[in-house]
């Protein structure tokens, strides 16, 4: 543009770098005011009365039992989820790839979608019982949520492993059995060391949802920190959530601790193609255990919600199904989708290009959600609700930021691989040719990041689908969605009413699977 | 031939006869990363309608140098010029999009999410539509790539996308076109193609360009003028031929390929050296002044030619061979520590060990370097950025 009047020298145009980052600074702080309004709650409560509550033996019983909970969960999930790994990755086993595909579905789905089929089909009462005419054993209590909880939180474990053995370099084992290293020690020598971290970093992960878990405990009235905060704001005991809220974070933040600590990024190697582990005659055992865990998590809901579905679902107390829950579901999820999307871009914008201080600090904020059990979330804003905002408690703008402060952390994560993805001289090509900085903004790096923002924005659509404490808790009154209508219905025993909630549910769990499958976050195939 | 172009330094009015307005100048530019000076003391002034380029081994600052002149880096010292105004100095910073400059990137960037006509309009993007229109269609034809214009960049092949990122950067029709590295990033059949092309396309729609290489077969046959870099700074400026010549300094010599420094000393009117003498007549600027010094003649593989010997007549042996196919380099050994290459047609055959005679057949002026230090023995002090 050589016919345009040459620019003079100024100070460089940087009200794009403060706009963006006030908007950033804005997003953390938004996100992180629930926490405060916990910790607020929590100062009320004077001292004497603190020591009071928590040297009870209600709360005595609690804290072990969570922790309980989350350690038997953590090394279950490590016994089944690092074997599979290596069967997957590692072995000649037939149709590895829908095994795999199998074994890490569970992932997506809820837990308590299990805990609901798993409480209702066993035990003397059971849809089992009647189906087999035998009596088959309850599935309740601690070990009831021992079990359902790995069940579909060990593909944590499962696939950060799997991811980890799939990057080491196969020909490192051929070269120690060649260094007369028997089949055992290549595995304890080479192997071994390689994965740890891994098996390590998706232990983690799963002990922090064990302890965040909210719906297992209480489908199998089991009172942990998660489940006993739900019923305790029930009776009204405000002090007492508050505490356990603050308990629950302290424990999490320990967990979060040596997680950082650890490490979770798996780095990626060399994958030589090495000798697979020829199974023999062990590929059918092992077979029939993929099968058999795949009928657990995946068959059992999918006949038992069917059967419901056949049922008049007029009998019982609940709510008949209507295609208002559905609608109203779509609808809060796709706002929550929105509204995360539009915060996750800057943020994950600044982080990916700026790479300052400030800038990893307001995306380590939006975090929040992934370490903050949803529970405690919801207690918070009902607190600020109830404190602060009367007109705004309950009503669906803020069940809505409930939603973007849990799922937020999703959307920034791949919108910011999205946005590292793109080679930054294209921005710089951009510029050169006379385009602004949100000029370069808006017609190159937007258009190039849409793929990742648009599978953040699904991701988080349909997670927020799936989420319980929170919308239980901000629930204005009226609007059922798909997870009210099953956790009325267990509550009220009406179960027909929740089998086409409880089977879209899963249904959406499978399209989850399918944009983190997309996003190869975790090499699922 | 060679005496025609005026020498690089010095009073060079000749050289400068097409070189009347100066465009864009840099002063003193220095550019730091971390504790490492990128840029330091960088002068050179680029005038209206010339293609100049930087060449200097990697690692010597010309991508920095082309990237502070785009904006895209800051400056630490010094100030950039550009039709008489300041686009930067150290406090203060055109942006790029504001500069009038345009960028060929070295592996060419071109939106992939755009088509190539696409790529070429983003640009113009505030040009009425039919004028925008036209300049696509104009500069397609240019490129000759007017049926790839709905292409996307992936479909292209390497010649034409690099095509496409000239096309894009020309579009705008930018005071200074830079170009870094432009043909690094394509295979040897096509980078002597494309040398050609973008010279005639720079040359056809008259603009101003620097283009920035480490490849001086490059450098010496596409620029209008050369600036060799070294250390963050510019060693010398002038037409190729000049600075091929008449070397500045020892690294330019050495950097423009196979300098060999043969050691002698002016005795009478000629200079004493191992293969024999040399008249002063055929060293640049050498007079009877120096009688009584020892100096280093510059020969390079094409100024001498070495012929089988017997041992008593020979002026050194040959210890390397190196077979190129079209001809064959050898390198002799002619006294302590020297030696020198010459090139030789491939159906010459020496062996190694053989005995050989050199005989000095360059036709030009040879070069000459005092023997302590690295600045060529006709050099002045004066700045040769220009």
């Amino acid at each position: 543009m050589s016919t345009s009047a040459r620019p003079t020298l100024e100070i460089p145009d940087d009200h794009w770098s403060i706009g963006l980052l006030l908007i950033c600074a804005a997003i953390a702080a938004a996100v992180i005011s629930p926490l405060v309004w916990v910790f607020w709650q929590a100062s009320q409560v004077d001292l004497e009365q603190a020591i009071e509550l928590t040297t009870m033996s209600q709360t005595l019983g609690i804290i072990p039992r969570s922790i309980a909970l989350m350690v038997s969960v953590t090394i279950l999930s490590m016994i089944i989820g690092g074997p599979l790994a290596f069967l997957t990755g590692r072995t000649d086993l037939p149709a590895s790839r829908f095994w795999t595909i199998t074994a890490a579905l569970p992932l997506v789905i809820p837990s308590y979608i299990g805990a609901f089929a798993f409480v209702s089909a066993f035990g003397p009462h059971g849809e089992f019982t009647d189906l087999l005419g035998i009596d088959v054993p309850t599935i309740a209590g601690f070990w009831g949520a021992v079990l359902v909880i790995t069940l579909y939180t060990y593909p944590y474990v499962f696939l950060t492993t799997r991811a980890a053995l799939l990057s080491m370099d196969a020909s490192h084992v051929d070269a120690a059995r060649t260094l007369n290293a028997t089949r055992l020690e290549a595995f304890r020598r080479i192997t071994m060391p390689r994965i740890r971290p891994a098996i390590a970093a998706g232990a983690l992960l799963v002990a922090l949802y064990a302890l965040a878990d909210f719906g297992t405990p209480a489908f199998m009235r089991l009172e942990v920190f998660t489940s006993a905060i739900y019923w305790e704001w029930g009776f009204g005991n405000i002090e007492f959530t508050a505490l356990l809220a603050i308990q629950l974070l302290t424990v999490a933040a320990v967990v979060l601790a040596i997680e950082a600590r650890v490490g979770r990024e798996v780095k990626p190697g060399a994958s030589g193609t090495g000798t697979r582990f020829r199974l023999g005659w062990l590929r059918w055992p092992a077979t029939i255990a993929l099968a058999f865990l795949a009928f657990l998590t995946l068959v059992v809901p999918v006949v038992i919600f069917g059967i419901w579905l056949t049922r008049d679902p007029s009998v019982g107390a609940g709510v008949a199904f209507r295609p208002t829950f559905a609608i109203n579901s779509l609808y809060l999820a796709a706002a929550a989708a929105l509204v995360a999307v539009i915060m996750a871009v800057p943020v994950a914008y600044y982080a990916a290009r700026d790479g300052g201080i400030l800038s990893r600090l307001f995306e380590r904020a939006t975090y929040v959600g992934f370490a903050v059990p949803g529970i405690v979330i919801g207690i918070a804003l009902v607190y600020f609700g109830a404190n602060l905002m009367p007109a705004l408690y309950p009503t669906i703008p803020l069940l809505i930021f409930a939603y973007v402060v849990r799922f937020l952390p999703q959307a920034v994560g791949i919108t910011r691989s999205a946005v590292l993805q793109v080679d930054e001289r294209y921005s710089e090509a951009a510029r050169t040719l006379n385009a602004s900085r949100f000029g370069s903004f808006r017609r190159v790096m937007l258009p190039l990041i849409v793929p990742g923002v648009v599978a953040g924005g699904g991701l988080v659509f349909l997670t927020t689908i799936k989420e319980l404490p929170a919308t239980l808790m901000l629930q204005p009154a009226g609007l059922e969605t798909l997870v009210t209508v099953i956790w009325h219905a267990n509550e009220t025993l009406s179960y027909a009413q929740a089998a086409i909630p409880a089977l879209v549910l899963i249904i959406v769990s499978g399209l989850s699977m399918l944009i983190i499958i997309r996003q190869e976050r975790y090499h699922v195939t | 031939m060679l005496r025609e172009h005026a020498p690089p330094n010095g009073s060079s009015e000749e050289a400068r006869a097409t070189l009347e307005h100066p465009l864009l100048r840099l002063e003193g530019v220095r550019r730091d990363f971390g504790n490492d000076c990128a840029l330091q003391e960088l002068s050179l002034t680029v005038y209206e309608g010339e293609l100049l380029t930087l060449l200097g081994p990697s690692g010597c600052g010309k991508t920095t140098a082309l990237r502070c002149i785009a904006g895209l880096e800051n400056l630490d010292e010094g100030r950039i010029i550009l039709d008489d105004e300041v686009i930067a100095n150290a406090d203060h910073s055109v942006p790029p999009e504001r500069r009038d400059v345009g960028l060929v990137f070295q592996d060419f960037a071109l939106f992939p999410h755009l088509t190539a006509a696409e790529n070429i309009a983003f640009g113009i993007e505030d040009w009425p539509r039919e004028q925008r229109q036209a300049r696509v269609h104009e500069l397609l034809e240019l490129v000759d790539l007017v049926d790839q214009g709905s292409s996307k960049p992936g479909e292209l092949s390497g010649g034409q996308q690099q095509r496409i990122a000239l096309a894009r950067s020309l579009a705008p029709e930018p005071a200074i076109l830079l170009l870094d590295e432009p043909f690094s990033n394509l295979d040897e059949a096509q980078r002597v193609r494309m040398r050609e092309e973008v010279r005639r396309i720079l040359k056809t729609t008259g603009t101003t360009a620097i283009s920035v290489t480490h490849d001086q077969e490059e450098a010496l046959s596409i620029s209008d003028r050369l600036a060799v870099m070294t250390d963050g700074h510019i060693e010398q400026v002038g037409h190729p031929e000049a600075v091929f010549q008449q070397p500045r300094s020892r690294f330019v010599a050495d950097f423009l390929g196979h300098a060999g420094f043969l050691p002698g000393r002016v005795i009478d009117d000629e200079v004493d050296t191992s293969i024999g003498r040399i008249p002063l007549t055929q060293i640049r600027g050498l007079t009877e002044d120096y009688q009584g010094t020892d100096i280093d003649v510059l020969i390079r593989p094409d100024d001498i030619t070495a012929l089988p010997a017997p041992p008593e007549r020979a002026d050194g042996q040959v210890i390397y061979r190196r077979y190129l196919g079209p001809s064959v380099l050898y390198r002799v050994k002619v006294g302590d520590g020297v030696s020198l290459e010459t090139l030789h047609n491939h159906s010459d055959q020496i062996d190694l060990d053989e005995p050989v005679s050199i005989h000095l057949t360059a036709e030009h002026e040879l070069a000459w370097f005092p023997r302590e230090g690295d600045l060529a023995g006709y050099a002045d002090d004066r700045d040769t950025s220009n």
